[in-house]
């Protein structure tokens, strides 16, 4: 593992809390439609997410990133090992974690509001709670002159916002985002992406943020989890070691610039080889 | 930034749409209008060019449509008609509505099942009549089963199709939020499915107030349908007619509503 030189806020808690999710000898194979041949998709993975950290997954495509996230989530088995969330197996979607996905979430028949307070509703939560919540929520994530509007009625930006709303006021103790920006120009990416290290900050929430991006993953993450191609394997963990009340300014800084360098490094050789497995190779 | 700052950078320059301008109004109701008035001068030059008097003037099926309808028996056999319509149109919905969701998620069994359904939707359901009036017999269920017979189809099939192809992102947000299956049919499935729920109902509207009329003509003693064939037998064209735009009117008028309510729908999830 390489480490820079610097102190992670979370260096001495990691070595006291127990992790707040783990993946032991995971994988997960995939079996081909109507036939005996399967699919070598991810693993074996052994991983700790230490209690509050925001931590990243970078990799080439295919290389199964978000089959790590689903099986986090409970929403695929791992084909071997165990995957556990504080402390217990998880068996279906446990509680206290919430998802955002890549893709527009958002229930285009609800108001934004209506949007916010859906899980809220599903969970049998009193009214006057509800309420606090979704204002605080949709206050937090700056769409409070929206709350009667429909998904329709924003930008793409927004409509991610309305999902993050949705999530956060589950509050959930582990929050998986699956690239949640994908879809966004880079510029609303590096605000999102204050508007999430602000998130995590409030919450205290664990976060895994499966990205493409390295200029995103270096900066919101404390650690850096690069990913092999498939079948995907954590080829290296990287701690950052910035501040906790770091934000997107941290791009100028020149030790950002070796720290994607680092990232890039590890990945290259990946990606080449990923490229190299789908014929597009370089010449 | 502030994020109150973003938002309004990024509030996408789609606005509510704005009111309807009385222009507007007119460029919506104009177009009917004149369609209509072209079909009423076709339907005069086809009475004028039939000189036998096999189609009735509109003057004269307008004059019989108000004699009929200041008929009590006219009202019986509309009431006839409708409560065996409404009856197929519920069943048609509620069946179509629960057979297309439990097609669309056993995957295997829809599979299976769509050809099947296609094949008996495209088959003249009058040569099943026989076998509609050996299970029901003469009356309301036979006429109802007709109408479900003709209904039912589409609205399975535009149902399936609509879960089908649902984004599969909503299916794992029902997961995450840990719905239980029937919740996250009735609270995501079925809201997000509504704009091509109304469409299937449209069309079986259509279909099923076609089957319980022909149910009416085959086998009834009472009924619009049974009006208007007996009108056949005794010649009586006017009758005939006025049933028909009796009937016409009502199905416009009703499938103009339900093409409202779909295209208002349609409009606010435009976003998907």
């Amino acid at each position: 593992m390489t480490v820079l030189a610097m102190a992670s806020r979370d260096a001495p808690k990691a070595a006291i809390e127990p992790p707040a999710a783990s993946l032991r000898g995971v994988t997960r194979h995939y079996r081909f439609p109507g036939g005996a041949k399967t699919l070598h998709a991810l693993g074996p993975i052994d991983l700790d997410l230490r209690q509050g950290e925001f931590f990243s997954v970078v990799g080439p495509s295919g290389c199964g990133k978000s089959t790590l996230l689903d099986v986090l989530a409970g929403l695929n088995p791992p084909s071997e090992g165990t995957a556990s969330f504080e402390g217990k197996p998880i068996a279906g979607v446990p509680d206290g974690i919430g998802v955002v996905f890549q893709e527009d979430a958002s229930f285009p028949w609800l108001t934004v509001e209506a949007n916010v307070a859906f899980g809220l509703k599903r969970a049998g939560i009193g009214q006057a709670e509800i309420d606090r919540r979704v204002d605080y929520a949709v206050g937090f994530m700056g769409l409070r002159d929206f709350r009667q509007s429909y998904p329709a009625q924003l930008s793409g930006g927004m409509r991610q916002r309305v999902c993050i709303a949705r999530t956060l006021v589950l509050q959930p103790r582990l929050i998986l985002l699956d690239e949640p920006f994908g879809a966004l120009d880079q510029q609303t990416r590096l605000i999102m992406g204050d508007e999430l290290l602000r998130l995590w900050r409030e919450t205290r929430a664990t976060v895994l943020l499966i990205t493409h991006s390295l200029d995103e993953a270096a900066m919101l993450a404390d650690r850096v989890g690069v990913m092999s191609a498939r079948p995907g394997l954590f080829i290296d963990i990287i701690e950052t070691g910035w501040p906790s009340d770091r934000d997107s300014r941290i791009v100028a800084d020149p030790r950002f610039g070796e720290m994607t360098g680092r990232i890039w490094e590890k990945l290259r050789t990946e990606t080449m080889k990923h490229m190299q497995t789908q014929g597009a190779g370089p010449r | 930034m502030s994020s109150k700052v973003l938002a309004s950078k990024t509030m996408a320059s789609k606005t509510l749409p704005s009111r309807t301008l009385p222009g507007e109004a007119l460029r919506n109701i104009v177009p009917p209008i004149v369609l209509a008035l072209v079909l009423i001068l076709c339907w005069q030059g086809l009475h004028l060019a039939t000189a036998s008097g096999a189609i009735s003037s509109p003057a004269a099926t307008l004059a019989r449509l108000v004699v009929l309808m200041g008929s009590g028996r006219f009202w019986l056999d509309v009431a006839e008609t409708g409560t065996a319509f409404a009856w197929a149109l519920v069943l048609s919905i509620v069946l179509g509505i629960g057979l297309g969701v439990a097609l669309a998620l056993l995957r295997p069994v829809g599979e299976v099942m769509e050809p099947i359904l296609v094949t008996f939707y495209s088959l003249p359901k009058v040569t099943l009549y026989p076998l509609v009036l050996l299970i029901f017999g003469l009356g309301m269920p036979a006429k109802i089963a007709f109408g479900i017979m003709h209904g039912l189809v589409p609205i399975t099939l535009l149902t399936r199709n609509a879960i089908t192809q649902l984004k599969p992102v909503y299916l794992r947000t029902a997961k995450v939020m840990r719905l239980s299956a029937f919740e996250a049919v009735r609270s995501v499935v079925l809201p997000a499915i509504i704009p091509e729920l109304v469409a299937g109902i449209r069309i079986g509207f259509s279909l099923s107030l076609l089957g319980v009329l022909i149910g009416e003509m085959f086998a009834s003693k009472r009924g619009l349908g049974f009006t208007a064939v007996n009108a056949m037998g005794l010649g009586d064209l006017d009758t005939i007619m006025a049933i028909g735009v009796f009937l016409a009117l009502f199905a416009v008028l009703a499938n103009g509503g339900l093409l409202s309510l779909e295209r208002a729908i349609r409009h606010r999830s435009a976003g998907r």
